[in-house]
């Protein structure tokens, strides 16, 4: 099954290396992995996701939690989240097909971020199904698509979850036992998908 | 020897309490002597220099060691005598790669150790600067947590940390690499000031109420309880919860290799030692059991045979620190995720007296039942057999000594016939399998325990792999005594090549050097034993040696460990001793 890991880890030289190797190690393929700054202070917020059986969820997030560089893990599973990707297709087009192309870009809600005479820039956001979409009817026309550059997924669980990082920082030092309580933490209630 | 006194004036661990200002390389050693680091095993070199430099300036023991995997075994073995942390020094390059093979052997077994390195200056890093090598990137599958430091002022932050790394949670190797810039710069060293944050436990620990609650009602239920007890127990100092456990609720004990000495050989519900090379009712009391309560063991491949077969009748009660464990090989019926000493703390109130005596009983007659050929009660033929070394050993000792030893046949022997009644006793490599392990990690026992008797028990090709710390011992003038077992093989490679290779003894046998020479030309006094006649002797004369002593024993070339579940097989699918000889054997060692 895909499993999608969100994970705080500190800012620091060498982290990602650690986070890869230990999928390295596991033999699992990362199928796509963002990373970033988030609301805190010195803490990289990356989304990570990977195929592996049902069961590894538990000693995935369980090893995560083992590097020490790692401040908080989320197993998001099949929980109510938003999952967005950000891609940039550059495209050739001459002033005779340009129109063509806005439509398709109207249509799947994408945006032209740079215009040339030869070729155009999409900037498109959302979930991987509708970029998939707007690349293949792209694909139609043979000799396109000059570039694509994807970000990878990334993503936050719907309604008011709030990290145990958050908890933890706001109040100076970590609290184990909030901690260990989060960890098992199936009561928050989650919004249903709209 | 050559040890020059230290030179430090009286008072000189004010900077531990007055914020000073030191080199890098002094609050290396400053803070080492604030963690309460008393011996360090180590190795110098270019870029590890300044901080030998300012080395007699504290009241440390240096062990100058000859390759520096030594140092690592010997900060192994250091902490698994005492349970304090094992430190290691190296220089960049060569002298930490050669620290490798001892970090992986500290991973797999859970110790805790810090390795300090020291790199090129920081200008040059990633260059190919003479003797520079990425030893972070190299170790970092191999340790819990490593560290690059550039900068002088993070030195005392990142070693406390270190520390507390190494020592926290499930212990395991931490590795301190420091530029040399960073060693010769100053800074100002405020010891609590670089007292690192609060160990946080790993967030998935969880012993609920309903879980032990179920635990005990698990155990209160069961007809054929069995304890697996493994490095855990000795780890967290649980042994006197285990034991109430076992007496209490009146379950046999089992152990893992790692876990001998956790639980008293001599306690009547001690079973032995399971898997591969476990006694068969042991084996057979697993497979037969309807309940396994497992006490910081990680249910190893060596421990299971194959996990298809492994005890299917059983519910598991797994205890354990390392949630990454929970479930990996054996699914657990209940997890207890913590502090195995802190678990048993609040599962014993639960316990009540239960009546154990009739799966205690049933056991108890599959010892007759199974009853093997055990070499050790046969009459003496002439030959000298391992297991007559290991037994006569154990008997003169009278089990008072840390055995320290290699890895392959001798070890099997003496987990078999060598019996621990207290841990920390048997130091041995059992994750990783190392071999060389022995003499140095003996030396690193020997300087944690120094009035204790430590023995290496070796076969000839371990010894081989490590022998030159044989003049570390001399050097520092410690008493060691060495019990070879020759049998001129690498016997436990030879075993499998005769059971599962059709006896094609392919690079195995194996010429050796006269060890007693050998120990000879090092100053170490040494005899030779061929029969089991003189074994007791050879013993006793090594225990009353002035100083180190080795005994080569010349043992029976083609001996096979039994019983043996062969890899992959299940674990009561085992090569039963060779019926050669009609003696029935009994199971108590009398």
């Amino acid at each position: 099954m895909l499993h999608t890991f969100v994970a705080y880890v500190e800012d620091l030289p060498g982290v990602l290396t650690r986070v890869a190797s230990l999928f390295r190690r596991l033999n699992i393929n990362i199928n796509s992995l963002t990373v970033g700054r988030s609301e805190r202070v010195g803490l990289s917020r990356l989304t990570l996701t990977c195929d592996s059986s049902a069961e590894a969820g538990h000693r995935i997030r369980a090893s995560l939690f083992k590097l020490e560089n790692v401040v908080d893990v989320d197993d998001i599973a099949k929980d109510p989240a938003v999952t967005r990707e950000l891609a940039l297709i550059k495209v050739a087009a001459t002033p005779r097909n340009r129109a063509q192309i806005f439509d398709l870009v109207e249509v799947f809600r994408a945006r032209i971020v740079d215009l040339t005479s030869e070729s155009l820039m999409i900037e498109m956001t959302g979930v991987e199904s509708k970029i998939e979409g707007l690349i293949e009817v792209l694909r139609e026309d043979e000799g396109r698509i000059l570039e694509i550059c994807r970000s990878g997924k990334m993503t936050m669980r719907r309604g008011h979850h709030i990290s145990s990082v958050l908890h933890a920082m706001g109040s100076g030092e970590p609290d184990p036992a909030e901690l260990a309580a989060e960890a098992h933490d199936e009561s928050v209630a989650r919004a249903p998908e709209p | 020897m050559g040890t020059k006194p230290n030179t430090q004036a009286p008072g000189a661990n004010a900077h531990l309490t007055t914020p000073t200002k030191l080199t890098g390389a002094e609050i290396i050693w400053a803070t080492l002597v604030g963690e309460g680091v008393t011996t360090v095993f180590g190795y110098p070199g270019g870029t590890i220099l300044p901080a030998y430099d300012a080395l007699r300036k504290f009241p440390i023991k240096h062990v100058l060691v000859r390759h520096e995997q030594g140092a690592a075994h010997m900060a192994d073995g250091y902490a698994r005598a005492s349970g304090k942390v094992g430190v290691a020094i190296a220089t960049s390059g060569p002298g930490s790669t050669n620290l490798v093979t001892g970090i992986a052997t500290a991973m797999l077994d859970s110790i805790p150790i810090v390795c300090i390195t020291a790199n090129v200056s920081s200008k040059v890093l990633g260059s190919d600067a003479f003797q520079e090598v990425d030893i972070t990137g190299i170790t970092l599958p191999v340790t819990k947590h490593n560290f690059l430091v550039n900068k002088t002022e993070d030195l005392a932050g990142v070693l406390r940390q270190a520390f507390q790394i190494a020592r926290s949670g499930r212990p395991g190797p931490v590795l301190v690499d420091i530029t040399k810039d960073a060693e010769q710069a100053s800074a100002i060293f405020d010891f609590e000031a670089a007292k690192p944050r609060a160990y946080r436990p790993h967030p998935m620990l969880c012993v609920e109420e309903s879980g032990l609650a179920q635990a005990a009602e698990l155990i209160r239920n069961a007809k054929r309880p069995v304890i697996l007890a493994g490095h855990g127990v000795i780890e967290s100092g649980a042994m006197e919860q285990v034991r109430t456990l076992a007496e209490r609720a009146q379950v046999p004990v089992a152990l893992t290799l790692l876990g001998l000495g956790g639980f008293p050989a001599s306690h009547p519900l001690n079973l032995g030692m399971m898997g591969m090379h476990g006694e068969a009712w042991v084996n057979h009391a697993i497979q037969e059991s309807d309940l396994l309560i497992a006490c910081g063991m990680r249910f190893d491949d060596r421990v299971t045979g194959t996990l298809a077969t492994y005890a299917l009748k059983a519910k598991k009660i797994h205890i354990e620190i390392d949630p990454a464990e929970i479930n990996k090989n054996v699914k657990a019926d209940v997890a207890l995720v913590g502090d195995l000493r802190e678990v048993l703390e609040d599962l014993l109130p639960r316990i009540s007296g239960r009546d154990g005596s009739a799966w205690l009983k049933s056991i108890q007659a599959s010892k007759g039942a199974v009853a093997v050929h055990d070499i050790k009660n046969l009459p003496d033929s002439g030959h000298l057999y391992a297991a007559h070394v290991m037994h006569d050993l154990w008997r003169i000792t009278g089990g008072n000594a840390i055995v320290v030893t290699d890895v392959g046949q001798h070890q099997m022997w003496e987990a078999q016939y060598f019996h621990h009644e207290h841990p920390r006793s048997l130091i041995t490599s059992g994750g990783l399998g190392t071999m060389g392990f022995a003499l140095p990690a003996a030396i690193g026992a020997k300087f944690a325990c120094p009035d204790q008797e430590v023995w290496v028990v070796a076969g000839d090709g371990g010894f081989q792999m490590t022998a030159a710390e044989l003049a570390t011992i001399v050097q520092e003038k410690i008493k060691i005594n060495i019990a070879i077992v020759n049998n001129g093989y690498l016997g436990m490679v030879r075993q499998w090549q005769e059971f599962f290779y059709e006896s094609n003894y392919e690079a195995t046998p194996l010429v050796s050097p006269d060890f007693v020479k050998l120990a000879d030309a090092h100053g170490i006094a040494g005899r030779a034993v061929r029969t089991r006649s003189e074994v007791s002797s050879a013993v006793e004369e090594a225990r009353s040696a002035p100083g180190a002593f080795l005994i080569n024993f010349l043992v029976e070339k083609e001996e096979s460990v039994y019983p043996m579940i062969p890899a992959g097989k299940a674990l009561h699918e085992m090569i039963r001793r060779p019926g050669k000889n009609p003696l029935e054997e009994s199971a108590d060692d009398k």
